[in-house]
């Protein structure tokens, strides 16, 4: 039982084998898209694996502490598309390798021609808050 | 009220429905009904004989989900009849739950939240809550559980190892949310004890009281790990020590040694000793040797060069290390701690920077952090 985020973004991997831009899908293509990421939170709820999913707004600012009594200080957005993190799926599963198992059908999304995306997606495992015993 | 005493009665109660012919996914969702009810009614209104009442109160609710599922007119009819329950002693009846909710046909995150609410009473928002998931994913997890296990016998006996498996999972995740998860496989370990005479069984439940033991003085008022060389040991469990020791002693004089015996062993050495200077490392190398005959984990060979280290000294506890896979988990840790000990600060600085990035635990990941940091900051000095 360990928790795992599944996290879209655009730093560092190479690019998708589908890699067309949303923006030039047909509409059914990016509505079979949308159903087939629901379709997958929805069987993962069915199977007791699915803890969140969010997506994010491309649209985000940067803001850092400025100093006593001073309000924050925005800047951005810094609109590099190779920095977006586009969402994250959190879940709860048994071992590392039914992690990757879902991961991949998950990349497996349709994209541009109905075909899977083939993206590269991270897995990152949780951090526990509970000791394991381990003295 | 007494909700542990409430929830102690669900495995015998369920048990009853199941052997009136109640099937186990339909039995279990009474007896939760009941559950509820019984929070609600008992307070105002106690029963005399409280596992009566909720054998009579599950079973209405049984029959009332039952009439409610038109579909399955026909095994109302047989229900209806009220066979008696049958011959067999009670507590051969909770120990058939507990090998149904371990089967081996279940993966073990189900088999955990099976035997949280079928055995232990809980209710899916409670382990939901214990486990950090949704409430609707954990339903959903149980009732495919539920599903899983249709099929099995409850007459036949299981494999008590694979139960313990279970419940020294639901142990090691300590504690969320309003449940107590550590102290639940306790109450669920000592009730398994009650109702099958097996040295394992109280092998784990010693290793579980000695360690939980300990509990207050492994984390500091932060919140940071507390290593049991450094822990308060007057802030110790004394009773829980006292029952641990007594429980493991007569588990061992039946000369039937396993696992979770010699787990608990090496806890009791580490209890017994009034300051960590005493603690008695020869005797700790020892039973890691039983160990290392009685199972291939490489955990075990990890724990016993530290072990080692202390009985021998730091070189003898890092020669053992060299024979081991340096990609164990903890391997990194471990080595960072020898070399402290062997007076290599850089190297020991080194490796606990590469044990925090490895470790899982958050607490265990700070506390390696911190070791880092310290020994950076006085080779800066």
């Amino acid at each position: 039982m360990a928790k795992y985020l599944l996290l879209k973004h655009y730093r560092g991997a190479p690019a998708a084998v589908n890699n067309v831009p949303m923006d030039r899908w047909t509409p059914e293509e990016v509505s079979a898209h949308l159903r087939y990421m629901q379709d997958f939170a929805d069987r993962l709820e069915g199977t007791g694996e699915f803890v969140d999913g969010q997506a994010l707004s491309p649209d985000g600012m940067f803001v850092r502490y400025d100093g006593e009594g001073r309000p924050p200080v925005t800047d951005g957005p810094f609109a590099e598309t190779k920095d977006l993190i586009a969402g994250w799926m959190v879940i709860d599963v048994d071992s590392q390798e039914r992690a990757i198992e879902l991961a991949g059908e998950l990349s497996a999304a349709p994209g541009a021609g109905g075909k899977p995306i083939h993206e590269w997606l991270e897995v990152r495992p949780f951090l526990t808050a509970h000791h394991t015993v381990t003295e | 009220m007494d909700e542990v005493l409430l929830r102690s009665l669900t495995p015998s109660v369920l048990a009853v429905l199941v052997r009136r012919g109640a099937d186990f996914a339909a039995a279990e969702d009474a007896v939760q009904d009941a559950l509820v009810e019984a929070v609600r009614v008992w307070p105002a209104d106690p029963p005399r004989d409280p596992k009566g009442w909720m054998v009579t109160v599950a079973w209405r609710k049984f029959l009332d989900a039952t009439r409610a599922d038109a579909a399955r007119r026909r095994r109302e009819d047989r229900v209806e009849e009220e066979p008696a329950p049958g011959p067999a002693p009670e507590a051969d009846d909770t120990l058939r739950l507990y090998f149904l909710c371990a089967h081996p046909s279940l993966s073990p995150s189900s088999a955990v939240a099976l035997t949280l609410r079928a055995v232990g009473g809980l209710t899916t928002r409670q382990i939901a809550q214990a486990y950090l998931v949704p409430e609707a994913t954990m339903a959903q997890r149980i009732s495919r559980a539920k599903r899983t296990v249709s099929g099995v016998r409850f007459d036949r006996p299981g494999d008590v190892a694979t139960v313990l498996r279970v419940l020294y999972l639901v142990f090691n995740e300590g504690y969320s949310g309003d449940v107590d998860l550590a102290a639940e496989a306790i109450r669920l370990t000592r009730q398994l004890a009650a109702s099958i005479d097996h040295p394992e069984v109280s092998g784990l439940l010693a290793l579980m009281l000695l360690h939980h033991a300990r509990r207050a003085a492994r984390t500091a008022p932060d919140g940071s790990l507390v290593p049991l060389a450094e822990q308060d040991r007057g802030r110790w469990d004394i009773a829980a020590i006292a029952e641990g020791v007594a429980i493991l002693q007569a588990a061992l004089a039946r000369d039937r040694l396993g696992e979770f015996q010699a787990q608990a062993a090496v806890a009791a050495l580490h209890a017994d000793a009034p300051t960590a200077e005493e603690t008695d490392w020869v005797q700790i190398v020892e039973w890691y040797d039983e160990l290392a005959a009685l199972t291939a984990n490489p955990v075990v060979r990890l724990n016993r060069a530290v072990a080692v280290g202390e009985a021998d000294g730091p070189r003898a506890g890092l020669a053992e290390l060299a024979a081991l896979d340096a990609s164990l988990p903890r391997y990194a840790a471990v080595a960072a701690y020898l070399h402290e000990r062997d007076g290599d600060l850089e190297t020991a600085a080194r490796l606990y920077h590469e044990a925090a990035r490895k470790a899982l635990d958050l607490a265990e990941r700070d506390h390696l952090t911190l070791q880092a940091a310290r020994l950076n900051t006085l080779l800066r000095s």
